[in-house]
């Protein structure tokens, strides 16, 4: 386990080394994208309004302040299952140029083709620490495609030392996720097969 | 693109009504950002439990977010899930006429004090109520118990992470209880990872999905060291606990020692063809509170030692 620091833009030499189970704080520009955001981008075609080449993204639907006047102030922020993205992510990385991925929990083949393609990475914050992260946004500097509500307008964050993200996709298209399901997998059957014997409760 | 709005007005409500719905609504404030008593000290003995540096640095984030959140009075996670209550009212509770519109009300105005995220999606119409209520949201599971003037409410926020694991089933007896265990470790590996863990998990053994699946969150309101009074359910949230933790799921599905905070089973009678399950998850983060209530509105919380509203 290797701790590193990246600074957005970010850059495939910047991410090269770094694998699956690594931790990463990551500062400069975050901008929150999820369910709807993907759809629009790779099925209505929309280009996103906001620029997220060499930057990241993070699946998320946080909660903020209207302070009135286009300024908001992060309250809690915190990633959502990314999974959910998983279908349109391939197209979402090749589109956008975006190098950091941010959610919760594994992704599937499509983004770890993506990840090896364009070099990128999927990063899992531990989700549920929703103030510890929200201190570490320094400031929201755009907000777009308000239409969708709170939980999923894209909101453009300026973060400091925002982390711990553990490395969940490398550039190699390693999968942390993945292998852990083959080891939770083998010892499921193991486990049910034991308690199997002890619950014969109709006789 | 129309943007829809969905119409809410706050209702009248007596004098009594108002008064019950500002307790419930600074109540649903602190649940947001306060974990219950036995979640806490579960989490800090699941803590200890951990030796590896990633799994120690998440619990570690987790235990400094909650800090946070209690002293800046903020919601814990972001996700502050749909409201849900689950009661049992006495029918000479004096306030039962005017419940349903002292809870949407007090949703609607803790929404604004917490503040909570905005989670009621009105279906088919597709839009976002913006108000974190909506129809049926907040959920009202209500049960009319003897004619006494008393009422007890879980309060419940699930979230979306630890809802989605959420199934229900219907099993022919010959796939016995074997067959629940099947049913609710396979569901362990496949969603229940991406939830949150460590887990609550609560089993519903009935007779049909839906008396399953309600017997399932009834589990998740109860104590995470509870247990059952029926010895046989009581062994497999034993058995469960065990092998779930055996799976090593570990703090967020990173892998680690133990993957649940506990598993709790409530189960109630089936037809003699059918066994119903249910499996509902509650994730680390599991925010819900208990709050009773005597006709003048005296209130304890036995679940928040120490806790003023
Ligand atoms: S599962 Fe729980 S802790 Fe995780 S994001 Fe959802 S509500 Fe928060």
């Amino acid at each position: 386990m290797k701790t590193w620091k990246l600074t957005t833009p970010v850059s495939d030499d910047d991410i090269k080394d770094i694998k699956i189970g690594d931790i990463v704080y990551l500062t400069g520009s975050m901008t929150t994208c999820r369910d709807v955001a993907h759809r629009r981008l790779v099925e209505e075609h929309r280009p996103l309004p906001i620029d997220v080449r060499n930057k990241a993204i993070l699946h998320a639907g946080p909660i903020i302040k209207d302070l009135g006047n286009d300024k908001y102030e992060m309250i809690a922020v915190g990633p959502t299952t990314s999974m959910r993205m998983e279908k349109f992510e391939e197209e979402f990385v090749k589109q956008t140029g975006v190098k950091l991925i941010l959610g919760k929990g594994g992704m599937g083949p499509g983004t770890e083709r993506a990840c090896k393609k364009y070099k990128a990475l999927h990063l899992v914050y531990p989700a549920g620490n929703a103030v510890y992260a929200a201190l570490h946004v320094n400031k929201i500097v755009d907000a777009q495609w308000k239409d969708l509500g709170m939980p999923e307008t894209l909101w453009s964050c300026d973060v400091k030392d925002f982390g711990p993200l553990i490395v969940s996709i490398d550039t190699n298209g390693d999968n942390l996720f993945e292998k852990n399901k083959v080891i939770f997998n083998e010892r499921k059957e193991a486990e049910i097969k034991k308690i199997q014997k002890q619950v014969s409760f109709i006789k | 693109m129309d943007t829809m709005t969905y119409d809410y007005t706050e209702p009248a409500l007596s004098t009594k009504g108002q008064q019950m719905r500002d307790i419930l609504a600074d109540y649903i404030a602190l649940i947001s950002h306060r974990l219950p008593d036995d979640v806490t000290a579960k989490l800090q003995e699941l803590q200890k439990v951990e030796v590896d540096p990633l799994q120690k640095l998440v619990y570690d984030t987790m235990m400094e977010n909650q800090l946070l959140a209690n002293k800046l009075k903020r919601p814990s996670c972001q996700d502050t899930g749909a409201l849900q209550f689950f009661i049992k009212c006495g029918a000479k509770f004096p306030l039962l006429g005017e419940l349903n519109k002292i809870l949407k009300d007090a949703v609607y105005r803790g929404t604004k004090k917490a503040p909570l995220r905005h989670n009621a999606v009105q279906t088919f119409d597709e839009y976002n109520t913006g108000m974190n209520i909506g129809d049926g949201i907040p959920s009202i599971f209500l049960q009319v118990d003897g004619d006494g003037t008393d009422i007890q409410m879980y309060v419940y926020m699930a979230g979306g992470g630890c809802t989605l694991p959420g199934e229900a089933k219907v099993l022919m007896p010959g796939e016995g209880y074997e067959g629940v265990v099947r049913f609710v470790m396979d569901r362990m590996t496949s969603y229940g990872i991406n939830a949150c863990p460590p887990l609550l998990v609560g089993v519903g053994v009935a007779t049909s999905v839906e008396t399953a699946a309600l017997n399932s969150k009834f589990a998740l309101m109860r104590r995470v060291d509870s247990e059952s009074e029926n010895a046989n359910a009581a062994k497999l949230e034993h058995l469960l606990e065990d092998g779930i933790n055996n799976i090593g799921l570990g703090p967020q599905g990173f892998g680690g020692q133990k993957s649940v905070m506990g598993v709790n089973v409530v189960n109630t009678a089936r037809h003699p063809s059918t066994i119903g399950v249910a499996v509902s998850t509650g994730c680390w983060s599991h925010r819900r509170g208990f709050i009773k209530f005597d006709e003048d509105l005296n209130y304890e919380l036995p679940y928040n030692k120490g806790v003023e509203l």
